[in-house]
């Protein structure tokens, strides 16, 4: 995926004043960013500060209870904008994978980019085998999530996502769930993606990968973003207290 | 042992007037065929009641799962909690007399109708709620990651959700059929020659109650052994398509 140069100026996703209640807890409390395409940010923080609430705010598997998100210049929050649309292009990797355990690896791949985007099952299987071919597992195409690794659905997972040619890639902890022999695999199809110049926003544990990945790193706490820089800035010079010490935790 | 000897007499006098009331009970005056006719009856309304269940019991059932995960869909869902209720809390003997006597009691309607209309809506009260627990029972992270594709909430149930709570419910579902053909057995009340009204007109006419009333037995029996068989079979198939 190339980057689209008239594009470039305007951010690709940009929220504004972002909040999210849950009942009494306030979850996010005002988040402005701006998210450019080939960005990669990373969003880190301790656990509870709102990451994942953040990200599914952006393709508004959270409602937000305040604030607007423009995606590809449209306001996605207003209720008028058929989000179905929207999250076509916005592609979604989970902590637990979720696969379709009923469905075959191939049916997982092609079911969204036929019945979506109208592509007969050639078009759509050509361009599966061919994402497989790139993750390694084009001969697993015929098997069930069940009989898969964890790395493998996941790397799956990732493959379902990129076949709805999407132009951002939404990661919740995509590692969090593997085994630790099964991270290097999937971390390996995620650097391909950004030397690609994947648009991603990626929350995670795994700083060393952030540092080594990342375009920008996010830091969240309580709700709120207290903490941005370019990788090496963010690891080597933490501004805030909150993160020297989040960071002396965690490194 | 006076009881004991009463029963062996009649025993042995079964035994050996086994031939005379198989005569007089299916071969005399044709009578075999209130048996064929009343299987048929029977068949017809359980076939058509449990296509009016299911349908009556999907929809049920996806009203009540949406309005408990989104909270919307509250007046539908206050409509479907009501014929819950009604239907599972009252006999069906007397909402098949209700909907025969009352709602088309002006009418002329064929009988057949009437039991299908009835028995299937309530079944659809059962199928709902075991249909409603197939769905809640599939992981959350199936529903967004269906969302996440960008399909509507339509989509989601029906190429990610539903089949996976399908399979789980099956079985119960399969016993839920059989209970519905059990109790179509009721069908009499509304003098709708059934089955069980076959045997016993049988009766009524023989005044002999044990080979009918066996026979009939003996065939309902038989039918819920075959749908058995088949259920088990179908889950069988579903569960290796998956491993
Ligand atoms: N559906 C929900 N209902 C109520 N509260 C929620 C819900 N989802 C999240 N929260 C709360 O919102 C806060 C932020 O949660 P969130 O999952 O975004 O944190 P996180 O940064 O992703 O944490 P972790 O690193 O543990 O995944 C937490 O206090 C959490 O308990
Ligand atoms: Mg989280």
């Amino acid at each position: 995926m190339n980057t689209n140069e008239n594009k470039s100026t305007e951010a690709l996703i940009q929220v504004r004043g972002l909040k999210k209640h849950f009942k009494e807890l306030n979850a996010l409390n005002g988040i402005d960013i701006d998210i450019h395409q080939g960005d990669v940010v990373f969003v880190v923080g301790p656990s509870g500060s709102g990451k994942s609430t953040f990200l599914r705010c952006l393709n508004l598997l959270e409602e937000p209870t305040e604030g607007t998100i423009l995606f590809e210049g449209t306001d996605i929050t207003d209720s008028k904008t058929n989000i179905n649309i929207h999250r076509q292009k916005m592609g979604m990797v989970f902590q637990q994978f979720n696969l379709f355990p009923h469905m075959t690896i191939l049916k997982n791949l092609t079911i969204g980019p036929m019945k979506l985007q109208k592509k007969s099952f050639e078009e759509a299987k050509a361009e599966a085998m061919r994402l497989l071919e790139r993750v390694g597992l084009a001969d697993r195409a015929n098997a069930y999530p069940n009989q898969l690794s964890g790395g493998q659905k996941q790397r799956i997972a990732i493959v379902r996502a990129l076949c709805m040619k999407p132009d951002v890639m939404l990661f919740d902890e995509p590692t969090s769930a593997l085994d630790p022999e099964m991270v290097g695999e999937v971390l390996s199809v995620m650097r391909d993606l950004a030397e690609e110049k994947m648009t991603m926003v990626v929350v995670t544990h795994e700083m060393a990968f952030a540092k080594e990945v990342a375009s920008r790193v996010i830091f969240m706490d309580g709700g709120v973003i207290l903490e941005e820089a370019a990788p090496e800035e963010f690891f080597e010079n933490p501004k805030t207290e909150r993160l020297q010490s989040f960071l002396a935790k965690v490194l | 042992m006076n009881f004991l000897s009463v029963i062996w007499d009649k025993i042995l006098l079964f035994f050996l007037g086994i031939g005379d009331s198989f005569y007089l009970n299916f071969i005399k005056d044709n009578r075999w065929e209130y048996i064929v006719k009343g299987l048929g009856v029977t068949l017809e309304v359980t076939f058509f009641a449990v296509i009016v269940g299911i349908l009556l019991g999907f929809i049920v059932a996806i009203i009540r799962s949406t309005h408990d995960k989104t909270g919307k869909l509250k007046f539908l869902n206050f409509i479907c909690n009501l014929y819950l209720t009604v239907i599972r809390g009252t006999p069906v003997v007397v909402q098949l007399l209700i909907i025969y006597f009352v709602i088309f009691g002006s009418v002329r309607i064929d009988k057949v109708v009437v039991a299908v209309i009835a028995f299937g809506i309530n079944s659809g009260a059962y199928v709902a709620e075991i249909v409603r627990s197939g769905i809640m029972s599939i992981d959350k992270g199936q529903f967004e990651a269906g969302r996440s594709l960008g399909f509507n909430y339509i989509q989601t149930m029906v190429y990610v959700i539903l089949p996976q709570a399908l399979k789980n419910v099956l079985p119960a579902l399969g016993n839920e059929f059989i209970v519905l053909l059990k109790e179509t057995s009721v069908a009499g009340y509304i003098a709708l020659q059934d089955l069980t009204k076959a045997g016993d007109i049988i009766r009524s006419e023989t005044y002999s109650p044990l080979m009918p009333l066996l026979a009939v037995a003996v065939i309902y029996l038989s039918v819920v052994m075959l749908l058995s068989f088949l259920i088990k079979k179908l889950e069988r198939r579903l569960r290796n398509s998956e491993h």
